[in-house]
This record gives structure tokens, sequence and C-alpha cells, in this order.
């Protein structure tokens, strides 16, 4: 019998679209009872919104002070704590996933299966390995508790409709105090969120500088786009860390991505192998992007965007 | 604090575009370029300028792998570090067994703080760091863009997908590497001849009695969903209504 628990992602109240994605993979193995368990100081508003989730039929939720900001050290035990009976623990290929999932596994004296892009039976699974240059087949030992992560931007999120029961329950379990919060230094934005917007406009080194950045700004506000960067302009300091596009940055996959003075490294191509459209804005007709884009325009950056952004209304 | 442990993996170096092979049995590596893995760079510069700064004595980098592997480790030496261990194997280890040589030599050697990288570029698995925090049952503090030692307890500033996150841990922990960390140095000639005299011990698996896990099997490999070569348009009113087709816009 195939047992999933999918610990969920979320901030404060609202639960991340991650937990959607990550359960929609869960619900890809034959047969799979699905619950999902949400830590948290308080978790009554989000076990709620995952209660809702179609293919879920149980939430745990685990209240605990301890559980303001999620720490792995912290979380890592209770999730073992609760582990028993379980064929299956899935967290998100998220940074809260991926520091918090080996954790469990190493608890629990297993390998993990890192960012599972498909899943071909219960025990099988493909993933990306060489910064996707290559997809493996990787199998799972059977006797033991699969640990895994979900790459996001291989799931649509699982629709709504569901209607599971909640249940609190209290954990035993011995908690470190040996990490603690500090704090957690988050730009605000209006604009829609990286990781699940269907359109986004990405900005890279060739930008040049934070003020030219602003036509990128500009022109996304207009098409109501998202805004990511290439690791160049990151490092440059032309934009803050969280929207980095790649292997090392975020993984996406909107209907539309459209990169402007990126060149297209593989680490960067990496991050929107999954897009639906990408359109690549260069002035070097050779630059690797346009392999890869299916919409190409070759010119200077500088005269296009402003004259796309006024051609798309903004 | 006495000592700080780094770990070097023997990648492919990150400029190869690795391809599948045609019969599905693996990736080719034959006869291309192989590198420190560029984490694990990173993760020994951090650890030379907190020695630098007069906040630890030693540094010593680890390489788990084949004998070539010495290779990466004399390069380490050449940066800086003081010390290597081989920790043979014929066969690359899995992250969970990586982590338990880790926790052996973590025995031997008594280190005040371990310095892994956040992922090894070849398998991309991201994991060895947070499973030795678990099995040393120690603290973790992953994707480090900014390490600053206060004494017993260290405050890393670590790049998540809202920003970053400050967290302090106490000492001895686990501290893995994201890119914007540092940029590390050159080697330089003189330095390489230098690393030549440096200890280099070799150990086996066995020599540290661990146990090898159970590993996640790689049955078969495939290339990447290509993607379908695109259209070049020739100007703006072009790109609005190729977008317009695809119902876009
Ligand atoms: C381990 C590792 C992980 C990495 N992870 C990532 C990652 O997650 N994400 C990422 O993006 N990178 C990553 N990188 C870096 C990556 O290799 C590239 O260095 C980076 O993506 C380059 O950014 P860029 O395309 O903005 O800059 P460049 O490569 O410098 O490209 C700039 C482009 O702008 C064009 N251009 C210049 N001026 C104009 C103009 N006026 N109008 C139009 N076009 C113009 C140029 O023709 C050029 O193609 C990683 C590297 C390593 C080693
Ligand atoms: N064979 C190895 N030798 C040395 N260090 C390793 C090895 N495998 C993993 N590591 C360390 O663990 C980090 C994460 O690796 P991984 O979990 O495989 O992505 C790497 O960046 C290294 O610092």
């Amino acid at each position: 019998m195939t047992k999933i628990l999918v610990i969920a992602e979320h901030a404060a109240d609202t639960v991340n679209p991650s937990t959607a994605k990550s359960i929609s993979c869960a619900a890809d193995i034959e047969d799979a009872e699905i619950h999902v368990a949400v830590f948290s100081d308080n978790g009554e508003s989000v076990a709620r919104q995952v209660a809702a989730l179609g293919s879920v039929s149980r939430v745990l939720r685990i209240d605990n002070a301890a559980n303001e900001t999620l720490l792995a050290a912290v979380v890592a035990p209770q999730v073992v704590a609760i582990a028993d009976g379980y064929t299956h623990i899935f967290g998100p290929s998220t940074t809260f996933g991926k520091d918090l999932m080996p954790r469990v596994a190493g608890l629990l004296g297993v390998n993990q299966v890192s960012d599972i892009m498909a899943v071909l039976g219960s025990h099988t699974f493909k993933r990306p390995i060489y910064a996707g240059n290559a997809v493996v087949t990787v199998e799972a030992s059977a006797e033991r508790t699969v640990v895994a992560t979900v790459r996001t931007a291989s799931y649509k999120a699982v629709s709504d409709g569901g209607n599971a029961e909640i249940d609190a329950i209290s954990v035993e379990a011995d908690l470190p105090t040996h990490t603690r919060f500090i704090e957690l230094l988050a730009g605000s934005s209006d604009r829609p969120d990286l990781q699940t917007a269907a359109k986004v406009v990405s900005g890279g080194r060739a930008l040049a500088s934070s003020e030219n950045f602003e036509i990128i700004y500009k022109l996304a506000d207009a098409l109501g786009a998202g805004v990511g960067a290439s690791r160049a302009a990151v490092d440059a300091g032309y934009v803050p860390n969280e929207m980095q596009v790649g292997q090392t940055g975020k993984i996406i996959a909107p209907d539309l991505y459209i990169a402007i003075g990126i060149s297209g490294a593989i680490q960067h191509l990496t991050g929107i192998k999954d897009a639906g459209t990408i359109v690549a804005i260069n002035k070097d007709p050779d630059a690797p992007i346009f392999e890869v884009a299916d919409i190409g325009l070759v010119g200077d950056l500088f005269s296009i965007v402003p004259e796309f952004q006024a051609a798309v209304g903004g | 604090m006495d000592k700080i442990l780094v770990g070097l993996k023997r990648v492919v170096d990150y400029n190869v575009r690795v391809r599948v092979r045609s019969d599905g049995s693996g990736v080719n590596t034959d006869g291309v370029k192989m590198s420190i893995n560029p984490f694990d760079e990173i993760a020994l510069e951090e650890a030379l300028r907190i020695k630098e700064r007069g906040e630890a004595k030693e540094v010593i980098v680890v390489s788990i792998g084949t004998p070539d592997a010495q290779q990466q480790l004399r390069t380490g030496l050449a940066m800086g570090a003081d010390r290597a261990i081989l920790v043979e194997s014929d066969t690359a280890v899995d992250p969970l067994t990586g982590a338990r040589v880790f926790r052996a030599l973590i025995e031997r050697e008594d280190p005040g703080l371990v310095l892994l990288g956040k992922q090894a570029i070849d398998d991309d698995n991201n994991q060895t760091g947070q499973m030795l925090a678990a099995i040393w049952n120690r603290p973790q503090a992953t994707f480090a863009s900014k390490i600053e030692m206060t004494g017993d307890t260290a405050r890393v500033t670590r790049e998540v997908d809202v920003g970053l996150e400050v967290i302090e841990v106490d000492l001895p922990a686990v501290v893995t590497t994201d890119l914007r960390l540092n940029e590390p140095r050159y080697v330089k000639l003189p330095d390489i001849m230098k690393a030549k005299k440096k200890q280099l011990d070799q150990l086996s698996i066995n020599d540290l009695g661990v146990e090898i896990a159970t590993p996640i099997k790689s049955v078969g490999f495939e290339p990447p969903a290509e993607r379908q070569k695109g259209v070049i348009v020739e100007d703006v009113a072009g790109l609005v209504s190729a977008l317009k087709d695809r119902g876009l816009l």
C-alpha cells in the first residue's frame, strides 16, 4: 500500500503553490493515499487551504511555537517522528524543501531522490543531472522510505475541490536550539511571483545598471509579467538574488519567457527549459539563446524594449 | 576554532557540455576537462579567508573518489589549504555514504566548521551537507552567501527563494556555499610547487569503517527534450504579431 506524506511549504498564513505541485507529483503514483503535513506555530488557515486541494485525503496539522520560522534542523525530527507507515515523503524542490528533505533522509538513513521530473512507477522516477543536460531514470529501493523532492516546474498545481479531514496532532521529538532564526530580508513587490507567473521578463548583464533595469520592469508591468534576471545581472548588483533564474536560481515554467540581453549560458537555460514560448532579444545573432528561442529578435535592447512596451500598451 | 574541513569533489568542468551516450548507458565523460566542483572552490576560498582573519588555524581539504581526485586536492593545496585527505573509492559515492565519510573524518579531526558546496554540478543532488548535519546532530546553514564567525557561533546569510535569510548556528556546524559567497582566488605558479610538498593522506572507505548506503540506482540515461528551432522576426511589429498568433498577447 502506497502512503505518501507531502510536507507543505507556506509563508505565515498562505500555502505556497509548490505544495499543490508536489501533491500533483505524488498523485502520479498509482493508488497512492496522500497526506499533507503542515508545520506551523498556528497552522489553522494553511491546513484549511491544503485540505481544499484535490487528491489529499488527510491533513496533519502540527502546531508548535518552535515552528514559527521552519528551520530544517527543527522540522526534520518532527517529520521523522510521524514518518512511520509512509512509503514516501515528498517535499518541493524549492530552497525550503532542498534544505529540509535531505536532513529528513539523513535521519532516516536513506538517500534522497532529488528533483523528480516524472513518475514512472512507485519507485522509478526521472530526474535531471548535469544542469539538465541529461535526464536519468532512477530506481529507489522498495524496502525503504522514498524521500524525494519534486521539481515544481515539471508539475501543474493539483486542482482545488478537495475536502480532506484535518487532524491536529502533537509530536514528540527532541527539538534542537542550536540553530536560531535571526531575520528575513525579503524584497516586497506587487509584481506576479516569479515562480508562478504565466509571463516572465528577464534581463541580463547587457542592462548594465540597476537604473537601466527600469525598462525591464516597465515592460513587465505592461505585460502583467513577473521579473527575472541572469546570474550576471544579480552578481553585478542590478537586481536582488531572489530574481535569479537558472540552475542555481529559480527553475520556472511560464507560458511566456522573454530573455533580454541574456546570452543563454547552459546554467541559465536549465531554468527555463519548460517555458511554453521563449522570446530572445539580443544584439548578437550568434548568441546561444537563439538556439532555444521560439521567437528571436536581433537588435539593441535599449531601442527595442521601449518600443515593445509602447506596442503592448504600457 | 582549530580546524575547518572542506569538501572538494572532482567533477566535469562547468564549461563542458556533457552528452548522453547513444546507447543510454551513461554520460560521456571520456577525456573531458575535470575540475573542482565550483561550489567547493568557493567553500575552500571561504575557509582560507576565515583562517587568514585568524579565526581558524588549519584548513583540510577532503575528496572522496578515485586516485585522480589527487589533482583537485593538489589544486586545493596550491590555493592555500594546509593538508589534504583522499578517501579512495572506485565508484562514485552516493550522498549518504559521502556524508558518513565526512562524519567519520569529523571523529578524527574534530573540526569547528565543515564547509561543503550546496551541490555537486554532476549529479546535482544537493544533499550531502544536510545529511551530514543530520547524522552529526549539528546545525546546518545551507546556500550561504555570507558567513560571519562570532566565537562559538556563526551568523550565516542564506539565499532563499524569497530573499535572504539570516540564521545563527552554534559551532561546530555544517555550512554549504552558494555562488555569491566569494570569488575564489587564482592559483599562482610558486604555490603549485609548494603544494607538492604538502601532506596528502590516502585512506579507504574501509579504513574509516564507513557502511556504504543503499544507493538510488541509475537505470537509464537520455538527452533532455529538444526545443524546436524557432523563428527570427525582423522588428517589434513582427514580434508582437508572432506573440498574438500564439495567443500570448
Ligand atoms: C555553477 C554555476 C552556476 C550558474 N548558475 C547560473 C544561474 O542559475 N543562472 C544564470 O543566469 N547563470 C548562472 N551561471 C552563470 C552563467 O554561466 C553565465 O555566466 C550567465 O548566465 C551570463 O549572464 P548574461 O547572459 O546576463 O551575461 P552575458 O553572458 O555577458 O550575456 C550578455 C548578452 O547581452 C547581449 N547584449 C549586450 N548588449 C546588448 C544590447 N545593447 N542589446 C541587446 N543585447 C545585448 C550580448 O550579446 C550577450 O549575449 C552559473 C555559472 C556557474 C559556474
Ligand atoms: N565525492 C566527494 N568528495 C568530496 N566532497 C563531496 C563529494 N561528494 C559530495 N561532496 C560535498 O558535498 C557537496 C554536495 O554534494 P551533492 O550532495 O552530491 O550535491 C559538494 O559540493 C561537496 O562539497
